[in-house]
């Protein structure tokens, strides 16, 4: 069988990473507004920078463009997009006939997350979903790509080709169990992961241990999440406040030890750099997602100063 | 045991309106156990609207009664005469107590002064903590007797999400740490060893046998009198 038909949806950043090239993959989250043209502006400040950008499906529960028209978009203007889909605003029908939408309009890469609680958003009164969670999700989507079925059991004729993705963060508790639950995700189909940010790198590094104890290394393809901090204000916040986060004092010291604006924000920027190529070196590290929380500008020169240029030109 | 919470004075008083004859009927279940909706919490509130109606000078003829069990027919039999009296029955009884003065009594006007919130567990005195949600599928044997479907915050059936740190929820509830639901199902399945069906995969839960699926109905056929 040759390598393009064993790819299971073709995408730019499936071939890339079944080429074993070291995988950069972007995010954009879409606007409070009907402005379209905010995604096109990221798409383009990001192209030929990362392979692939996630596009946010209602992050932190707060309203926006949804994901799938932001894909589109996003990928009208040359960027190929990482379509999130989230468990907590839609039901099984919902996600199965966006999915169905995505395929159709040539979004080929999605991640499953199960989503942030409608707590943190805009929106806290708002009826949460959760009718799956992300794995089920992951089952879902997977047979549907390769059994032509739907949740339900019932056959369709044209087939959603994906690369489906998730998430996994391996600094949330309990900590052994982080591992299974990645394998569990691998097992339910999962193709890649993108790990939440990371700047605990000595936990990173042992949940990786771990992993290639298991194998799970070579069964799916792992991007290290990358955030460059903007501020001090920014780390202590992550830090302090943002669930699942794992900062280290010696980041947010690093950072503050700078002045305000323009030296922390370069100061950030050279740690992820920094973060980058450590974690490049680490093995069964297939990439990077580099979240730069509406901070995009900064994400090309951080690519460059990492090596990680040109970007692989695929067909 | 279902519990409730009565309502804001304000909010009942606005449901009355001009009410002139009002009957307070407390429950002595559920709610009575939860120091919300018994004998005693009805004759208080009636006392309350006897009060608020002479210093807004109104008329209001209130008293309070109460039924074994609001739910049940023959009990709601017991306080038919009384219920007679009044133009309005303010019920202290949970959802279904309420639905069934409505249904028994109707088209008389009967109103909630409670807001049914759970079906909770009594952990200390006056402290109740929801343990179930009545999903009609459950899952608890594999689960360590701990329920993913209203203990964890999001539902989760196949483990913690992200944002489990230190054994909590990334969640609070009014300014309060949640336990997360599935580091304490682990920590028990450990216990009795049995922690390998944190791997095994969950398959999507059937709503349809929760509320999902419409008003459901269970009927014993073999207890039905023949």
């Amino acid at each position: 069988m040759s390598k393009t038909t064993s790819l299971k949806a073709g995408s730019r950043l499936e071939k890339i990473l079944a080429e074993g090239t070291f995988a950069v993959s972007g995010e954009c989250g879409p606007p409070k507004s009907a402005d379209g043209s905010v995604i096109a502006e990221k798409a383009k400040l990001l192209t030929g920078y990362v392979d692939a950008v996630n596009i946010t499906d209602n992050q932190t529960a707060v309203v926006r463009i949804a994901s799938l028209p932001s894909a589109v978009i996003a990928q009208q203007n040359g960027m190929e997009a990482i379509l999130q889909v989230t468990c907590r605003d839609r039901n099984r029908l919902a996600m199965q006939a966006d999915i169905l939408g995505a395929a159709a309009l040539d979004v080929k890469n999605v991640l499953c997350l199960t989503g942030d609680h409608m707590s943190f958003g805009n929106h806290p009164q708002a009826k949460g979903v959760h009718d799956l969670d992300s794995i089920n999700l992951i089952r879902m989507f997977k047979d549907m790509r390769d059994e032509k079925k739907f949740q339900c059991g019932d056959e369709m004729t044209v087939e959603p080709r994906l690369f489906i993705g998730c998430a996994e963060n391996p600094f949330a508790d309990p900590f052994e169990l982080r591992v299974h639950r990645l394998r569990k995700k691998i097992l339910a189909g999962a193709d890649f992961v993108q790990t939440q940010c990371i700047f605990n790198i000595p936990k990173f590094k042992t949940w990786m241990e771990q992993v290639r104890a298991e194998g799970l290394h070579q069964e799916i393809k792992i991007l290290a999440g990358i955030t460059p901090i903007k501020g001090a204000g920014m780390a202590k916040y992550m830090k302090n406040f943002v669930p699942g986060m794992d900062v280290p004092q010696e980041i947010v010291d690093r950072v503050a030890s700078k002045e305000k604006g323009e030296p922390q924000q370069a100061e950030g920027k050279k740690l992820a750099v920094e973060m980058i190529k450590e974690l490049a070196e680490v093995e069964g590290v297939a990439g990077v997602h580099i979240m730069a929380v509406e901070w995009e500008p900064a994400v090309p020169e951080i690519v460059e100063a990492a090596g990680l240029l040109p970007r692989p030109v695929v067909n | 045991m279902i519990t409730a919470e009565r309502k804001p004075l304000d909010e009942i008083l606005a449901l009355l309106g001009d009410a002139k004859q009002v009957l307070v009927a407390g429950c002595e279940t559920c709610v009575a156990v939860c120091l919300t909706g018994g004998e005693k919490e009805a004759e208080i509130l009636a006392s309350e609207l006897r009060i608020k109606a002479k210093e807004d000078h109104r008329k209001l003829t209130c008293e309070h009664t109460s039924a074994i069990r609001q739910c049940e027919w023959e009990y709601l039999d017991m306080i038919a005469e009384k219920v007679g009296e009044y133009d309005v029955v303010l019920s202290m009884a949970c959802g279904i107590g309420i639905q069934s003065m409505a249904e028994k009594f109707a088209p008389k006007l009967v109103l909630p002064a409670v807001n049914t919130n759970m079906l909770g567990m009594p952990q200390e005195h006056a402290v109740w903590l929801e343990r179930c949600v009545a999903c009609g599928d459950c899952r608890i044997g594999l689960t360590g007797g701990v329920c993913p479907v209203v203990r964890c915050s999001k539902s989760l059936m196949n483990g913690p999400c992200g944002g489990s740190h230190d054994g909590l929820c990334e969640v609070r509830h009014d300014n309060e740490d949640i336990e997360c639901a599935w580091a304490l199902i682990y920590e028990r399945l450990k216990a009795q060893g049995r922690e390998e069906l944190m791997l095994e995969e969950r398959p999507p839960k059937d709503w349809s046998l929760s509320s999902s699926g419409g008003p459901r109905k269970m009927v014993r056929e073999e207890a039905k009198p023949v």
